[in-house]
């Protein structure tokens, strides 16, 4: 039994960041995680994720960009356990570095399942601690940080077994790879897995309920993603729906039909990646704790759960279930908690990026979602065919697309696609949230030659004076 | 040998001044009578000559600091003399322990402690209190829509990052100054409250018309006149002057020369209660109050019973530019026996002033308007007529007597060839 200002339950990015906040403000801190430090992100998303897309890029590269560059070879092969293991090897690494980041900020790190155990007789609340071994320890806490994350959701017909029908986590770890994929869901882990198994000669084939790949970006940056990957020779069915699925020795069939209704076709392969979201994951004795219709936390703008003492951050509040945005929201739920004067802020403009090739990201409001709320724009659009840079490095593929309101010139989105597009975007949410205009896009000098420059002519171009289109 | 220079008594009612500006700086040379620093009294800023030859050691007020009359303002020093070893701190500081800094003169008053700004930026006014030095911190967006709505970004408190103005903040904010579309009002500003810290004069204002209002027994009276004839003589008058490039008078002018000739017809309104006696002046010195930028003065005209409209008007004149450029000196602001307060122009009907002690009675003239009167035909027909009010000490004056001064101001007023003749 201890007594701590603060514990958080969970050490994925919203976890690890509100208990080294909490703990940079003088607060004695504990950090319970069930698995590994760094949460999905650093062990089973974000991270391990970005290296196998590498691998698929340097692959791609050498495969079919070789001889554009002069090169030339024979027998280009891989290893697959090693393309697997590279990953691990650098979500180990991070993982350690959390843990080192716990002990240079004196938090106890308690390895274990956190449950919420009710009131503490001393006035605050109480958590227990059952590590792998089942043993039970409780601790009083004046602050309980909720940062338990989510987990992939599957459909009542397709449930994860981690052989043939996956979640991301098991995509990622598949200790051969299979020759047939199907992938039920467009979205980023969609999109990002099709790429990499695409890359490696993988068969994919996409199911998306929506009309277009990454149905929430701007549409035309889905439409060149979509012409792109064809090129690349995914398959994806568009504005499809899988209305049943059978699990098989050789493999999984999905029954799919037009989401308007019409014939139904059935798609097989060896494994299916159900890649359609996710949920959130509570922890034990929260049965009084107060959900969303979604079925996540609910929180106030302080990141408060209705139990006194108790708060949340990160994914289990709701989308967007990103790692930036789980991080921010811990920093204000911290010091929301510790600072009764604190500005406490819900999240409203962040970045979102995709890491398939090309690259897609994008920042604030689409011209659709513009066009919904009766906002007037002007539009710039630059393609990365006409930058120097993108052509010098073999990436002519994309465009950067700026949002500006009519009346005030403020950016109000950015879309990005292309290479380095998850680079790129930065500049445009500092631009977002400093409220820029285009006046002050339009007067920063962007360096020579780089890809950064096509957002200077985008943004010329929609006040129609692009110098180079 | 070393001697502090220190705040003089600039005027009759000053108890404290207020160090505007030096003009000398530590080191310079000073001889007597040469001017030293700019003082602000109750009553006006005027420059301060030294009374002393020799070096500027040491200052001891920083402008913008208010201090007691007598305070050490600096040190001077004879030519070649050393300083003396407490040369740093002004004489008494240590005596009186409510000196608030070490470094301020000890007889610097609390009043002006708490309304001095910080010592490395006197600000004798505070301006308005979003208005921060330096930079304003807003986003390029805010400031744009701004501009266009008409919002003042400096009334603003920013919610953005370090305090920011962002475009929520000027979305919420109340537009200030025009910009309202056509037909339609803009919503009012709300301003924020603002504390001022008393001026001089402003202190002065505060004290003596308490006193005044509570130790004073007033009683108040007024009369009508009928201002026809005094306009038409004053047209004729205007239109001789004019044509020999004349000034033009007023009818303020006037008003001064028929209460001088009133005060000589009834000299018992021309006095002052002195405790166990009252003292009835023998001359007629005429204070005109005058508003100027931050408060009102009185000045002064002197032995006015034998001064013609004309030399009234030019003398009232001369003192009115002076006193709203504060270059009045203390003389020509005190030693007044009876006071006259106009707000004819601002369109007052009529009004009872605040007894200007040491005096006994002040005049409250009030506009001239036309009406319906009735004539000694018992006709009801165009008219113009005028309220005179008077605020007697009743110490001094009893009812019947300011009485009878109205009415003789009443008859010189309607009889005004009398002011002329």
């Amino acid at each position: 039994m201890a007594s701590y200002d603060l514990i958080v339950i969970g050490g994925g990015p919203a976890g690890y960041v509100g208990a080294i906040r909490a703990a940079q403000l003088g607060k004695k801190v504990a950090c319970i995680e069930n698995d590994r430090a760094g949460g999905t992100c650093l062990n089973w998303g974000c991270i391990p994720t970005k290296a196998l897309l590498k691998n698929a890029e340097m692959y791609t590269t050498l495969k079919h960009k070789a001889d554009e560059f002069g090169l030339s070879f024979d027998n280009l092969n891989y290893d697959w356990s090693k393309v697997i293991g590279r990953s691990r090897q650098v979500s180990d690494k991070l993982a350690g570095g959390i843990e080192f980041l716990f002990k240079k900020n004196k938090i106890d790190y308690l390895r274990g399942t956190g449950s919420l155990v009710g009131s503490s007789p001393s006035g605050g609340n109480q958590v227990s601690v059952t590590d792998a071994e089942g043993k039970t320890e409780t601790h009083d806490a004046k602050n309980i940080l909720l940062a338990t994350g989510c987990k992939a959701r599957d459909l009542p017909f397709l449930k994860f077994d981690g052989q043939r029908v996956l979640n991301a986590r098991d995509a990622m770890t598949l200790p051969e790879q299979p020759k047939e994929m199907l992938i039920i869901g467009a979205g980023a882990i969609g999109v990002e897995f099709a790429y990499f198994y695409n890359a490696f000669g993988t068969k994919v084939t996409i199911v998306e309920m929506m009309d277009h790949l990454l149905p929430v970006e701007d549409t035309d940056v889905s439409i060149t993603l979509e012409k792109s990957f064809k090129k690349q020779g995914i398959n994806f069915l568009l504005t499809t729906k899988t209305t049943a699925a059978a699990v098989t020795d050789g493999g999984v069939e999905l029954t799919v039909e037009p989401a308007k209704g019409g014939e139904s076709v059935v798609l097989k392969g060896d494994v299916c990646l159900v890649a359609v979201g996710v949920g959130a994951i509570l922890p034990g004795g929260a049965e009084k704790l107060e959900l969303t219709d979604r079925g996540y936390v609910k929180t106030n703008d302080r990141y408060q759960t209705n139990l006194p003492g108790v708060s949340a951050a990160g994914d289990l509040i709701g989308p967007p279930w990103l790692a930036h945005v789980a991080s921010f929201e811990a920093i204000h739920a911290v010091e929301s908690m510790f600072d009764p004067k604190h500005k406490s802020k819900k999240v409203e403009i962040f970045p979102g990026c995709t890491y398939c090739h090309p690259e897609v990201a994008s920042v604030g409001l689409t011209e659709r979602a513009c066009k919904e709320k009766g906002i007037a724009v002007k539009i710039g659009k630059f393609p990365f065919q006409a930058s120097g840079r993108a052509l010098a490095a073999g990436e002519p593929e994309g465009f950067v697309k700026l949002i500006y309101g009519e009346k005030y010139g403020e950016l109000l989105g950015a879309h990005i696609i292309g290479a380095e597009a998850t680079e790129l975007i930065a500049e445009m949410g500092l631009a977002i949230t400093l409220e820029a205009t285009y006046e002050e896009l339009e007067s920063t000098i962007h360096a020579h030659p780089t890809l950064s420059e096509a957002i200077h002519e985008a943004t010329s171009d929609a006040y129609g004076h692009a110098i180079h289109i | 040998m070393a001697s502090y220079l220190k705040m003089p008594k600039l005027s009759d009612t000053m108890s404290e001044g207020t160090l505007v500006k030096w003009l000398k700086k530590p080191g310079d040379s000073v001889a007597v009578d040469e001017d030293i620093a700019e003082v602000e009294t109750d009553k006006a800023t005027m420059t301060m000559p030294s009374f002393e030859e020799g070096i500027l050691h040491t200052i001891y007020v920083k402008e913008g600091e208010t201090v007691a009359l007598g305070a050490a303002l600096a040190l001077i020093l004879s030519d070649g003399e050393e300083a003396p070893a407490d040369a740093d701190k002004a004489p008494g500081s240590e005596a009186k322990a409510s000196a608030p800094a070490p470094d301020a003169p000890a007889a610097k008053t609390e009043a002006s402690a708490a309304s001095t700004a910080p010592a490395t930026a006197p600000a004798p006014v505070a301006s308005a209190p979003a208005v921060t030095s330096g930079r304003l911190k807003a986003s390029p967006l805010a400031r744009k829509i701004a501009k266009e709505k008409g919002v003042d970004l400096a009334r603003l408190n920013g919610s953005g990052p370090g305090g920011r103005i962002v475009k929520k903040d000027v979305e919420n904010a109340p537009v200030g100054g025009g910009g309202g579309s056509l037909g339609l009002l803009p919503p009012a500003m709300a301003k924020p409250d603002r504390s001022v810290p008393l001026t001089g004069m402003r202190r002065v204002i505060a004290a003596r018309l308490l006193e005044s209002k509570t130790t004073i027994p007033h009683f108040y009276l007024n009369i009508e006149i009928d201002t026809e004839a005094l306009m038409n003589l004053r047209e004729q008058v205007n239109a001789a002057s004019t044509a020999n490039g004349g000034p033009k008078y007023t009818v303020n002018d006037f008003i001064m020369r028929a209460t001088v000739l009133a005060t000589g017809s009834v000299p018992e309104v021309n006095g002052s209660f002195q405790g166990d006696s009252i003292l009835y002046h023998g001359e007629t010195h005429l204070s005109v109050a005058v508003a100027i930028e931050d408060g009102l003065v009185t000045p002064v005209i002197r032995s006015a019973q034998s001064k013609s409209i004309k030399d009234l008007a030019a003398e009232l004149k001369d003192l009115a530019v002076r006193a709203r450029d504060k270059k009045l000196t203390p003389n020509e602001m005190t030693g007044g026996t009876i006071t006259i307060s106009n707000l004819g122009a601002f369109g007052i009907g009529n009004f009872d002033a605040i007894i200007n002690p040491p005096q006994a009675a002040i005049l409250s003239i009030g506009t001239i308007t036309k009406q319906p009167v009735v004539n000694a035909q018992n006709q009801i027909v165009p008219g113009q007529r005028m309220w005179i009010g008077m605020s007697c000490d009743h110490r001094v004056i009893d009812g019947a007597v300011g009485a009878k001064f109205l009415s003789e101001l009443k008859r010189f007023l309607e009889t005004p060839v009398l002011l002329v003749s």
